[in-house]
């Protein structure tokens, strides 16, 4: 590592600015970070949120656009990338800030509504049906008759601390995460605290693994800073792999700077000169983002050798990962980084102690460190003061499926889930009634609608038999079938089991199998598959508390929660499936049952042609019948049919 | 072969922490993993062949065969499954007459399958060559691929 | 420290530092194990050893866990053993119902879990995977669907033969042991050594069974059949037949051979002997015409073509020699069917091994004059035994019998060839011998015996002094190659042998759980050494008479012709 040395002006101010105390700031300074933090600005600002929910919806284009606009009519404008705000259902969103004014967020603004979108606000006026809410800032001149982005549905029960800034701020700007107080917490850190106190800082504030597994921070941290070694390392889990889980990835599109500071602070805290973060490979934008950042952090001297002048060094590498969801777990993770096949290892030795190249290693997630500047900057009390009771803080969920407001938010521990989904999140859509939601990825269970109230602890949540995981909630209404869900969830499972150990390898894939045949027609209902299928249903049980107690890792031990939570709160559906072979929410199309509506059927015979189980008869020109008893419910006579003659039940 | 080997020369450090690495840049590079890279990178690293070759099959992320012009990436995860990304997945195999991880005979289209593209909000989504298309319908999704179809024929 | 632990209400002793495992096998508290290898780290990976701890929310691996003092264990409670039961049946939901056709049979470890876990029915369904058996190798076939995935194969490979020809690839139920990219066996970087085998706890890797040539050979008329055994089956084969102690029982295998229907028996050793005079003479004749040294033995196929995959620049250093099972094949065909007028194309000649690698080395084209081949199969010591059962032979009531001449005169130098450093003190005998003219007093190289993998020792040549080394196991082997190149080391002779204490645990030998076999195999064949009478090559008769009927003298034109043999760059996926 290289000696720092700072030649830029702004770098050199920038270095000053995170020196100082707030009050210490001159007049000069003050307004300069103004301007860096746009609380004030010159001429009008457009902000375009390009996180990938927002690229997925088109925002390119829609930057394009502004870009076009704003040179055509010679406009004025400062226009500016951020990650997303969280709404999914809103992107593309577009945030117009004019001189003075208030910030205003517009929603689902696509290339074609940029036009009229511009037209409306640079002539003084709010096209209210896109507008989501302002910016709450005192300094400025608020809207008349326009909610405060605080007062909103989606916002109002939500606590932001490791969201805080994305979707409002530069994720490119070291400037202004510096100006909104970045890097603070990390002076604070080198300048006041030994090692050891930031560790017992980081213990008091009680905040606990975001990834899962709800183990204290500060006490993990703690033992790898009493194992004597030459070298230890920080490795930031970014390996986010649950399905249905991006709250990570939002936080390093949106606030890569502050993914940064907490490593930072997390490797003064154990000694560390290395960090690594293993990023999913297909996130792209955050793997650029983190590079643009890291590269920044290097330039103003708060990443390489004596930070600060304090002695202390600390540098980062960014590790792709090549793609497997068992590398969430530690060891297996390490196995990765090591050029191995990612397997996970027995423990002990846990990575803490004895970890990459056998040395102390501290494996967080993304969130976790996030969570660190903060409790730094604003005392653990502060941090302990949010929430409940051992469930400090708040915490980040990417919240999906049959919901009418999917997207990102972060709530303080204790809120009801009731609250997560259907205050924020708005229910279910229009007119379908809920069935309940699945947490904690692949991994974990479905918690029905009747267990709704139940507060979100880490303990509580566990109680009803399911887990927070990483922070992946799907909702799930009427339609959704809870067995389809489960098989879909093992068979994940199966596919990304490593393979080591035999009752997860093997255990998987046969408990897919089952699912599987509970989902289907038998193709001969006399004898031996019909045996078959009980039998293996009878296993259903048995096999996943076998998994849960022998499995070599944590994938393998929690595989088959989703079957054993959804065993507890909906038998009944499991009931219907293989005693009535139906299918409520009608997803398991192989037991459907077809018949043909003789009004519509002109006997073209075309279905009994594409019938693979000779289950149609009939007489060209008449109407034709499916044979219930033979049909295996594929759905081809249904596709092929040309007068919508077949139907379902 | 000779790009590979500018590459290796990027890497100072040829130990087996930076077989990934080089793995995914020989990847980034040619578009797939051939057997004289694996051997060569193998014999860089003074590693078995098989060992590199076990890893590499290991991980999602590395194709042994060319990918075609047009690489599919279809999201399978929760909530686009819930959003049928199964019988979506099923009308790609239908329409290009290939399978998961597989290239078409023409060289045209690839297909892989992703655990999530996270964009979960706006299910189903598949990308094309980096391209997205949210909220997919049947009919939508047909559109799409004839599309990159006829864009070759032109 | 020791201390005292409960185990099933009992307490028993263990040591700080050990695992459970160890401490419960000391104490005669038997746990199945499947992954599970001596010496080597545990993975963990099977779940076998499963283990309930007081305490602990979820079972506990009982090879990979280390004691503590507060442990209360169970080993045998219902839940341990449905655990375990359900894992032998979730391995079995994928196994082939072969057992009755299957290699192994009667001496898998998957086949007596489910024995001794009493599982009497198919309870888990399941569909099973479907898997090409690799026949591609002279030596060995794979069975991917018999495999259980243990990986005691993978390891055995890279870390005891330093070859990693096979690893883990893909993952999950897509899982499977494969060589790299894939490719069948004969393409890959596998040496043939076997150890592959030894270590397989199921029917999945096998050597290539050469019953059926010898059976339409045996039902031949107009063939004569010729078998040779190497010294090392003598003191192992006797394992495969229960009989205790591991005597030297060449008497009874000349029998049975010859009631299976033989027509000629012969022991390899003789030829061995004669490989120790055409070495002794080679190295002579480098040295005392300073030609490049080390001189390195070529007896061990398996070493062979390790070298002439991955080190084809010493080829050279390799004595040009042909190992004893190739010179015996030799002999058969040219002395033999001269003497005997036999038509040598009527010889069928088989010769039994200790080794899969022998399988691979009878086919090389090398081993071939004008389109015959030196030896026509080759068995191993287990396909020997099942041969013998095949034949209705019940060995208790055989007398044992000599091997037939001219071959039949051995020496106990030959027979050290089965053990690793043996072939060097046999050589060291003769060379002493050429040199002074006097007898080496042979207790004088007890380094050579030691059980160390890397056995060093020097010797006096008149003024001069030779230093040599025997090594087994390919790993330690190239520890040894790396030092000589780089000139840390310097070496006169060099012996190598792949298998870890050379053929006595060839991957041809009984499979056995017996961990004091090896040892007990190499003490027979150092028993028969002490007590032989003629203990050096160049006193066995009959070799004398060899080089005065046939050859006349080590390193003639014809034995050069005859007996030595050539080695070339092999390219294969390293």
């Amino acid at each position: 590592m290289e000696e720092i040395i700072i030649n830029n002006e702004t770098d050199v101010f920038l270095m000053q600015v995170v020196h100082l105390d707030k009050v210490e700031y001159t007049h000069s300074m003050e307004s300069r970070l103004e301007y860096l933090r746009h609380d004030k600005v010159g001429r009008p600002l457009i902000l375009v949120s390009m996180g990938t929910s927002s690229l997925v919806a088109g925002s390119e284009a829609t930057y394009t656009r502004i870009c076009q606009y704003s040179e055509e009519r010679n406009l004025d404008a400062e226009i500016m990338q951020s990650g997303s705000f969280g709404m999914s259902m809103a992107e593309p969103i577009v945030s117009i800030q004019m001189p003075g004014r208030t910030r205003l967020l517009f929603s689902n603004i696509t290339e074609d509504r940029v036009g009229s979108l511009l037209d409306d606000v640079f002539h003084n006026t709010i096209p209210t049906e896109f507008c989501i809410g302002q910016l709450r800032n005192d300094k400025h001149e608020g809207y008349r008759d326009t909610l405060f982005l605080d007062e909103t549905a989606f916002m109002k029960l939500q606590k932001r601390v490791v969201l805080k800034n994305i979707g409002i701020i530069n994720p490119e700007s070291i400037e202004e995460y510096i100006a909104r107080g970045g890097f603070k917490a990390f002076v604070k850190t080198i300048k006041h605290y030994s090692s050891e106190e930031i560790c017992d800082l980081v213990e008091i504030s009680g905040l606990r693994g975001r990834s899962g597994s709800g183990y204290p921070t500060g006490k993990k941290w703690k033992i790898a800073h009493h194992t004597p070694s030459d070298q230890k390392f920080l490795i930031c889990n970014a390996e986010e792999s649950d399905p249905g889980a991006f709250m990570d990835r939002a936080i390093m599109e949106g606030d890569p700077f502050l993914l940064i500071e907490g490593m930072a602070i997390a490797a003064y805290g154990i000694n560390a000169t290395k960090g690594i973060i293993y990023i999913r490979t297909e996130y792209y934008q955050s793997i650029e983002r983190l590079e643009h950042a890291i590269a920044r952090a290097r330039e103003i001297g708060i990443l390489g050798h004596n930070i600060l002048g304090s002695g202390f060094n600390f540098d980062i590498i960014l590790r792709k990962g090549p793609g497997a969801f068992v590398c969430g777990e530690e060891t297996a993770l390490i196995n990765s980084l090591e050029g191995k096949r990612g397997m996970p290892q027995s423990k002990p030795p846990y990575p803490a102690t004895s970890g990459l190249h056998r040395k102390p290693t501290i494996i967080n997630n993304v969130e976790t460190l996030s969570n660190i500047p903060a409790i730094i900057g604003k005392g653990p009390d502060w941090f302990n003061s949010i929430g409940v009771l051992n469930n400090a803080g708040t915490k980040v969920f990417a919240i999906s499926g049959n919901i009418k407001f999917p997207g990102l938010i972060e709530v303080p521990f204790g809120i009801s889930l009731r609250s997560i989904v259907f205050d924020i999140a708005a229910g279910p859509p229009e007119g379908k009634k809920f069935k309940g939601i699945h947490m904690g990825g692949p991994a974990g269970s479905v918690i029905p609608v009747s267990l709704l109230d139940t507060p979100l602890t880490f303990e509580s949540i566990k109680e009803v038999g399911s887990g927070i995981g990483s922070g992946g909630i799907i909702a799930m209404d009427e339609d959704t079938c809870i067995l389809d869900m489960v098989k879909y969830f093992m068979d994940f499972m199966q596919r990304q089991s490593c393979g080591k150990c035999i009752p997860c390898r093997e255990g998987t894939r046969r408990m897919t199998e089952i699912l599987e045949s509970i989902t289907r027609k038998p193709v001969n209902d006399n004898g031996h598959t019909t045996l078959e299928r009980f039998k293996g249903v009878m296993q259903l049980e048995s096999l996943a508390a076998v998994m849960k107690d022998t499995s070599l890792c944590g994938l393998g031990q929690s595989a088959p929660n989703p079957v054993l939570s959804t065993l507890r709160h909906f038998r009944e559906e499991y009931e219907e499936h293989i005693f009535d072979r139906k299918c409520r929410s009608n997803r398991c199309t192989e037991l459907r049952t077809y018949f043909i509506d003789v009004e519509l059927c002109t006997g073209c015979s075309l279905c009994a042609k594409k019938c693979p189980s000779d289950a149609i008869f009939g007489t060209p020109r008449h109407p034709y019948f499916v044979v219930e008893e033979k049909c295996i419910g594929c759905g081809l006579c249904y596709e092929s049919c040309k007068f919508s003659a077949i139907h379902y039940k | 072969m000779e790009k590979l080997d500018n590459l290796l020369k990027k890497f100072p450090d040829l130990s087996r922490d930076n077989l990934i690495p080089i793995l995914q840049a020989t990847q980034d590079e040619y578009g797939y993993l051939s057997e004289e890279s694996i051997k060569k990178i193998a014999l860089a690293l003074k590693l078995p062949a098989s060992k590199v070759y076990g890893l590499s099959t290991f991980y999602n992320q590395f194709r042994f065969s060319p990918p075609g012009k047009f690489h599919i990436r279809v999201c399978h995860g929760t909530t686009c499954h819930m959003n049928n990304a199964g019988l979506f997945l099923k009308e790609i195999h239908k329409i290009i007459g290939i399978g998961d991880g597989e290239t078409s005979r023409d060289g045209l289209f690839s297909l892989e399958v992703l655990s999530c593209i996270g964009a979960c909000g706006q299910a189903p989504v598949i990308s094309i060559n980096g391209k997205f298309y949210d909220r997919l319908t049947k009919e939508k999704l047909k559109s799409v691929l004839l599309t990159y179809r006829n864009m070759e024929v032109v | 420290m020791v201390f005292t632990i409960e185990v099933n209400n009992r307490p028993i002793q263990a040591r700080k530092g050990e695992t459970i495992l160890s401490a419960l096998r000391r104490n005669g508290i038997q746990v199945p194990t499947l992954c599970n290898m001596k010496d080597y780290t545990p993975t963990g990976a099977c779940r076998m050893c499963v283990v309930e701890i007081e305490g602990r929310e979820n079972l506990t691996p009982s090879c990979s866990f280390q004691v503590e003092d507060w442990m209360k264990i169970n080993t045998h409670s219902p839940r341990v053993l449905a655990a375990r039961k359900t894992i032998v049946e979730l391995l079995l939901s994928n196994h082939p119902d072969d057992c009755l056709y299957c290699e192994r049979n009667g001496n898998c470890e998957l086949q007596l879990l489910a024995e001794n876990l009493n599982i009497r029915e198919r309870r888990i369904p399941g569909k099973k995977s479907a898997y090409k058996n690799d026949k591609s190798s002279p030596a060995i076939v794979r069975d991917p669907a018999k495999c259980i995935l243990c990986g005691r194969c993978v390891r055995v490979c890279e870390d005891s033969q330093a070859v990693a020809c096979l690893d883990f690839t893909h993952r999950g139920s897509e899982l499977i042991i494969a060589t790299a990219m894939s490719k069948p066996l004969n393409f890959s970087n596998c040496i043939n050594c076997g150890q592959c085998v030894i270590v397989c706890p199921t029917g999945a890797l096998t050597e290539k069974i050469q019953f059926e040539e010898i059976s339409n050979a045996l039902h031949d008329p107009e063939k004569i059949l010729v078998a040779q055994y190497s010294p090392s089956i003598s003191v192992s084969l006797a394992e495969e037949f229960g009989l205790k102690g591991n005597r030297d029982i060449n008497g009874i295998i000349n029998a049975a051979l010859r009631k299976i229907g033989f027509n000629k028996v012969y022991e390899s050793s003789f030829a061995a002997d004669v490989n120790i005079l055409e070495m002794a003479e080679e190295f002579l004749r480098r040295q005392s015409k300073g030609e490049q040294l080390p001189m390195i033995t070529g007896d061990c196929p398996a070493w062979v073509k390790y070298a002439e995959q991955y080190t084809p620049d010493i080829l050279p250093l390799l004595t040009s020699v042909k190992s004893p099972q190739q010179i015996t094949g030799t002999l058969i065909k040219t002395w033999i069917s001269e003497k005997e007028k036999i038509n040598p194309a009527a010889i069928f000649s088989v010769s039994i091994m200790p080794c899969t690698a022998k399988k691979f080395e009878g086919q090389r084209v090398e081993m071939t004059r004008k389109g015959i081949s030196d030896i026509d199969t080759v068995l191993t010591t287990r396909e020997l035994a099942r041969l013998i059962r095949l034949h209705g032979i019940d060995i208790d009531l055989l007398e044992p019998e000599p091997s037939d001449d001219p071959m039949g005169g051995i020496s106990s130098s030959g027979k050290l060839f089965g053990v690793s450093g043996g072939v060097m003190e046999s050589l060291l005998r003769t060379i002493f011998y050429k040199h002074s003219g006097n007898e080496l007093d042979e207790t004088k190289l007890p380094k050579l015996r030691s059980f160390k993998p890397i056995r060093e020792a020097q010797l006096k040549l008149g003024t001069a002094e030779i230093s040599v080394v025997a090594v087994s196991g390919m790993n330690h082997a190239v520890k040894v190659l790396e030092e000589v190149r780089s000139k840390k080391k310097h070496y006169d002779i060099i012996e190598i042998m792949a298998c870890p204490g050379g053929c006595v645990a060839g991957g041809g030998q009984p499979i056995t759980k017996d961990e004091n076999a090896i040892k007990n195999r190499i003490k027979a064949l150092y028993d028969i050494d002490n007590k032989e009478r003629i203990k050096t090559a160049h006193k066995n008769p009959q070799v004398i008479a060899l080089y005065e009927d046939f050859l006349s003298e080590p390193m003639s034109k014809k034995s050069i012709e005859l007996l030595h043999t050539t080695f070339t760059p092999r390219e294969v996926i390293l």
